[in-house]
């Protein structure tokens, strides 16, 4: 599937719930899905930064496409990577970098995106991109 | 004691009738900024409609009357914390800015290479970092007097702290992580056998505790407005008038000038040596008429209305399974913080969020406290004098709800 294609299956995922408690407590769901990232890995180097809990997030390249595996200290910024690691893992660079994560704000957590909050999502994205166009260079 | 009429209060502001996430607000996020009743609103438009002019420059009518009710807060203040003198009353952008200018202005004049400044263990980052720039740029040393446990200073290793070096003290009145208040009368006396300076940060004691520098015999005193149900952008610097006459000034401007010319320049008196350029002239105003709000209301009453509510909110909080408060000090205003076991502090908030809650969540500016403690953060409950038992209450289910969610 295209990035596209997870990111309007998502969108219908959530058109379900109504309820904002509801859709949060699909999201921790969802936290528990995450391709969990090797323990060796959890370490400050993999730490995503901007966030007031703790997120690791570790990208690898197979066969040109990079694949993430991710956790968090938190459950709602752990379902909230693995959403993210779920719209772009398995996925060339190019394609990472280029996506537009119309998504998020689809699925009513645009909130998350400002600046000031303190989950990082903004930073997870912009991360994301940059892991993407980092071994994109190596390649 | 006056009498507390709650609903009357809460009447005054605005506010609190507002929903957030179709749920009745509940704010609890007090410690970081209080919310202002409608006599500070309205005095803030007033200003602006009435006599918005820059103060202590123009000859016309405008300027005079904003001016005048500039210096009218001025004298407030200096009645509200029993200053000696108002020229002893700074108007500054807020706490941190007044702690930056003794750091700043006394540390340049009387703190060199190999001296000592002592802090707490429980400082906000804002008591904390100007000090360590200083120690930087002159080679000087923090000392820093350690906690316990519960979050109480250690006064015996405090007292153990002090040498022919030590030159200034600096510590929190109450703490805005732990909520505990520190002996500050004994501790500024031990300072005092030394011979050094107290500075004290009473950002977090201005709006619970009634203050008489005089009678505290402090030597520095920093608050802010808007943690005072007044305005942002204004706070004060009390000090005392021999301390700030032999201090440099902090920025040069407008204002602070006596006599300006090229080759040589003399500096205004106080307050104003200490005020470059235009302040924030709405702000200062208005806080004087946050403080007349206080006033009609009482600090004792305040206080012991406030104390109650701490009591229920942490009793009615040890209900829940997994608790543990951080800072349980004897001494305690105003302030929980707490962590559940297995979730963290920014899940709470998320759904408390949700809920209608508003709470603070992570280190809060205090990351040495919560390294002590050796915890990531804490969700922070701070109250104010228009929080009821009936929002404890909802916040109790609240944290229940996220908690069957969370766990």
């Amino acid at each position: 599937m295209t990035i596209n294609e997870i990111q309007d299956e998502l969108i219908e995922d959530f058109s379900f719930y109504q309820d904002w408690m509801e859709k949060y407590e699909y999201i921790i769901q969802l936290g528990k899905e995450v391709p969990l990232i090797k323990e060796e890995y959890k370490k400050d180097d993999y730490i995503i930064k901007g966030c007031q809990s703790k997120v690791w997030l570790y990208p690898e390249m197979r066969d040109g496409k990079v694949y993430f595996t991710a956790d968090s200290d938190a459950v709602i910024t752990k379902g909230l990577v693995s959403l993210m690691v779920k719209v772009l893992s398995g996925h060339t660079p190019q394609e990472i970098a280029q996506a537009d994560l119309y998504f998020i704000d689809k699925i009513g957590l645009k909130e998350h995106l400002s600046p000031t909050r303190a989950n990082g999502l903004l930073s997870m994205v912009k991360q994301m991109k940059l892991y993407a166009v980092a071994l994109q260079m190596r390649a | 004691m006056r009498t507390f009429d709650i609903e009357k209060i809460r009447a005054d502001f605005p506010i609190l009738g507002r929903e957030v996430n179709g749920r009745p607000l509940v704010y609890f996020d007090n410690g970081a900024t209080t919310q202002k009743p409608k006599q500070v609103i309205e005095a803030i438009t007033r200003y602006y409609a009435d006599m918005n002019s820059n103060v202590h420059r123009g000859v016309h009518y405008l300027s005079q009357i904003s001016t005048d009710a500039f210096e009218v807060t001025r004298r407030k203040v200096q009645a509200f914390i029993n200053a000696e003198h108002e020229h002893e009353i700074i108007i500054t952008k807020g706490t941190t800015e007044a702690i930056n200018i003794v750091a700043s202005c006394y540390g340049r004049a009387f703190i060199n290479a190999g001296d000592e400044v002592i802090i707490s263990a429980m400082e906000h980052h804002s008591n904390i970092v100007p000090w360590q720039m200083l120690c930087d740029e002159k080679g000087c040393k923090l000392r820093i007097i350690p906690m316990d446990d519960r979050g109480e200073l250690d006064l015996e290793a405090y007292k153990s702290l002090f040498s022919e070096r030590t030159k200034l003290v600096s510590f929190t009145y109450v703490s805005n992580a732990l909520g505990t208040i520190n002996p500050a009368k004994e501790m500024i006396d031990i300072a005092h056998e030394h011979d050094v300076p107290v500075l004290i940060d009473g950002a977090q004691a201005i709006q619970h505790l009634a203050i008489d520098v005089q009678a505290l015999d402090v030597d520095f005193f920093a608050f802010s407005g808007h943690k005072m149900y007044g305005p942002t952008g204004v706070g004060v610097l009390y000090g005392k008038e021999e301390l700030l006459n032999k201090m440099p000034p902090y920025q040069g401007g407008g204002d602070m000038i006596k006599d300006v010319t090229f080759e040589k320049t003399t500096y205004n008196e106080l307050p104003f040596k200490f005020e470059a350029g235009t302040p924030n002239i709405e702000a200062g105003i208005c806080l004087g008429d946050a403080i007349d709000y206080i006033e009609g209301i009482g600090l004792d009453a305040i206080k012991a209305y406030e104390d109650e509510l701490l009591d229920y909110a942490t009793s009615r909080l040890s209900e829940i399974d997994g608790i543990r408060f951080i800072g349980t000090a004897k001494q305690k205003s105003s302030v929980i913080s707490f962590v559940v076991d297995g979730v963290h502090p920014y899940d709470i908030g998320v759904i408390l969020d949700k809920l209608g809650v508003a709470v603070r969540t992570g280190h809060h500016c205090a990351q040495p406290v919560m390294n002590a403690f050796d915890i990531p953060g804490t969700v922070r409950v701070s109250l104010a004098m228009y929080n009821t038992k009936e929002e404890v209450d909802i916040l109790i289910d609240g944290l229940q709800r996220a908690l069957n969610m969370l766990a």
